[in-house]
């Protein structure tokens, strides 16, 4: 079979990988979007906190031999505490200064995370095997496909749907929402803001280490494995624009079947294509595709 | 504003001394290190006319100065110019490329602004990996100095030291002047007060593009000198680290100060070329404790305090 003149088989095996990338951008591009909306950040040290949600993983399996579903709650967990951490001793202290110094603050986190795991580590990169429960595949007829990235997608969507869920339609989505809005009002109405603040951006880094024990089996788990994707997941911010969660997420998905599809058909272009869609959208519609100018 | 400050009038006699002193330091320091640092306090103040004085964080700037580099390299090396030209030719490719850069990041504001001109300059980066006249992971090596005007022989380092103190005070001067002028005047109201800016009747937007140019054709003459001193446009200099490594120059020497970003610069390579040999690696976990420290506790940078303090014991 083939469309194009391109075998089915070789359009399925990119497009799956596409929605792979889509997924992983979608969760990372939610974490930013829901940490900016209320701390009014951006958090650049997002890649490196989905490279320790994997490289946890990867010691609890290796270390301890703790299982991949245990690290898959656990490692969320330990890394949305660093976060909560970070939060409470450095990220406070700058909230009444311009927002320009969380980027810049986080960037240096990135820069001490990336530099410790890779002295510990090495820049080579460590494997870590598919939990035996979704080794194997499933032959569809038009395409193979691998259980564990059947899972991963299905994974990241429930995550993400559920966070969608939880800020939209949850008493406590609706106090974060007014937070967006207008943290001042919130506090006088006598919510807790600081402390949403700190679960918020705990939340938001945990989502990216949850992204990153979903992400270890599928590549290696390497101490730069985040800061390269985290660049895309920037333009892919910009692209959609931060004001929504569906959007964030919508975006995320979408650019990552984009790019498998220039796999496809251009594979020079498909580590600009993100990009090249970025400055397209600049052009056409400034405010990014889901943003309120 | 009041009068001219203390520190201000004292200010011609500090570059006096500082002129003379960067005449004799190759006499008294390794030229090579000297001219990597001359190289990098012109990146680093061109930056922080963006950043200090417009208040327009890019995290991109890498892309200029590697991509005059490359251009640089190109045209010395397989076409045959002088080192004159080929510094001219990356000067004005950077610029060039600034104009594009700033067009489309100017549509958005402060954050967005920042994470545009990354992922533009993260294009860059990937096009250098990819397409063969940059010479991918290799980068171009061989670069010849060559002549310069066809006359003077730049492989001697001494000549080629003062052919890079010239160009760096040529671009120290081109941004002073560019801060102490009308233009400048109205690039810190932007800063301060962007709507109030527009409402005075500004086009603000083409102010911050001609900043953003020039900001970035120094930038771009910064890199196209540095393929010259050490014979290779590498792909180091496109990467986001470079980007990085800017914004704590200027962080720490001083945002917005005059001399901050050569304080900066010269601390931040010195730092890098001792620690290299003793650390290895932590040499970016170290960077990274710098720059959290700065934002945090020293946010005005080595100027900026020492400013602070010199104002508060020299007032009588």
């Amino acid at each position: 079979m083939e469309i194009f003149g391109i075998p089915t088989a070789l359009l399925g095996s990119q497009l799956l990988v596409g929605l792979i990338n889509g997924s992983f951008y979608a969760i990372l591009s939610l974490g930013l979007a829901i940490i900016f909306g209320l701390l009014n950040i951006i958090n650049f040290c997002h890649g490196a906190q989905y490279m320790m949600g994997a490289f946890v993983a990867w010691i609890a399996l290796t270390r301890f031999g703790i299982n991949y579903w245990v690290a898959l709650i656990a490692a969320p967990l330990i890394v949305g505490i660093v976060g909560v951490l970070i939060e409470r001793l450095m990220l406070r202290r700058l909230y009444k200064l311009d927002h320009l110094y969380g980027l810049l603050l986080t960037f240096g986190l990135a820069l001490i995370f990336e530099g410790i795991f890779r002295d510990q580590f090495g820049i080579s990169g460590e494997s870590y095997e598919v939990p035996e429960a979704l080794t194997g595949g499933v032959n569809l007829g038009f395409m193979f496909l691998p259980i564990y990235r059947g899972w991963v997608i299905v994974a990241s969507l429930i995550v993400c749907f559920g966070t969608w869920y939880m800020i939209e339609r949850t008493k406590l989505g609706a106090y974060l929402r007014a937070g967006t809005e207008n943290s001042q009002m919130v506090q006088a109405l006598g919510i807790n803001v600081p402390l949403l603040i700190t679960f918020t951006y705990g939340y938001g880094v945990a989502l990216a280490a949850f992204a990153g024990v979903l992400a270890a089996p599928i590549f290696q788990v390497n101490p730069l494995m985040g800061s390269n994707l985290i660049i895309v997941v920037f333009a892919v911010v910009v692209i959609g624009g931060m004001g929504s969660i569906m959007g964030s997420i919508l975006t995320g998905l979408g650019l990552g079947l984009v790019e498998g599809m220039t796999k496809v058909f251009y594979p020079e272009a498909s580590s600009v294509v993100v990009f090249v869609i970025m400055v397209i959208v600049l052009l056409v519609r400034p405010a990014g595709l889901f943003g309120k100018s | 504003m009041n009068s001219k400050s203390y520190l201000e009038t004292k200010l011609p006699l500090l570059f006096g001394a500082l002129f003379v002193i960067g005449l004799v330091a190759p006499f008294a320091m390794y030229p090579t290190f000297l001219m990597k640092i001359l190289c990098y306090a012109l990146f680093a103040c061109a930056f922080n006319l963006l950043l200090g004085f417009a208040g327009l964080l890019s995290f991109g700037h890498a892309a200029f100065l590697g991509t005059a580099g490359y251009v640089c390299g190109l045209m010395v090396r397989d076409v045959g110019v002088t080192p004159e030209v080929g510094i001219l030719a990356g000067t004005v490719a950077a610029g060039l490329l600034g104009w594009l850069f700033g067009s489309l990041a100017i549509r958005r504001t402060g954050i967005y602004f920042a994470m545009i001109t990354l992922a533009l300059a993260q294009m860059v980066f990937f096009l250098a990996l990819q397409i063969k006249e940059t010479g991918g992971e290799d980068g171009l090596q061989g670069v010849p100095r060559g002549h310069l005007f066809g006359i003077v022989d730049l492989s001697d380092n001494l000549a080629m030291y003062y052919l890079v103190f010239a160009i760096f005070c040529f671009g120290f001067f081109v941004i002073y002047r560019t801060i102490h002028s009308p233009f400048g005047q109205i690039l810190k109201a932007i800063r301060e007060n962007e709507p109030r800016a527009i409402s005075l009747g500004y086009d603000v937007n083409k102010f911050k593009l001609i900043a953003f140019v020039i900001s970035a054709a120094l930038a771009g003459m910064a890199g196209a000198t540095k393929t010259l001193v050490f014979q290779l446009a590498s792909l180091s200099d496109v990467h986001w680290h470079a980007s990085g490594e800017v914004v704590l120059m200027t962080l720490l020497g001083g945002l917005g100060t005059i001399l901050g970003p050569i304080v900066g610069a010269a601390t931040i390579v010195s730092l890098q070329t001792q620690l290299a040999d003793s650390v290895g690696s932590w040499v970016t976990v170290i960077m990274g404790v710098i720059f959290v420290i700065c934002v945090l506790s020293f946010r005005r940078g080595i100027i900026g305090e020492l400013q602070a303090l010199i104002k508060r014991s020299g007032v009588n």
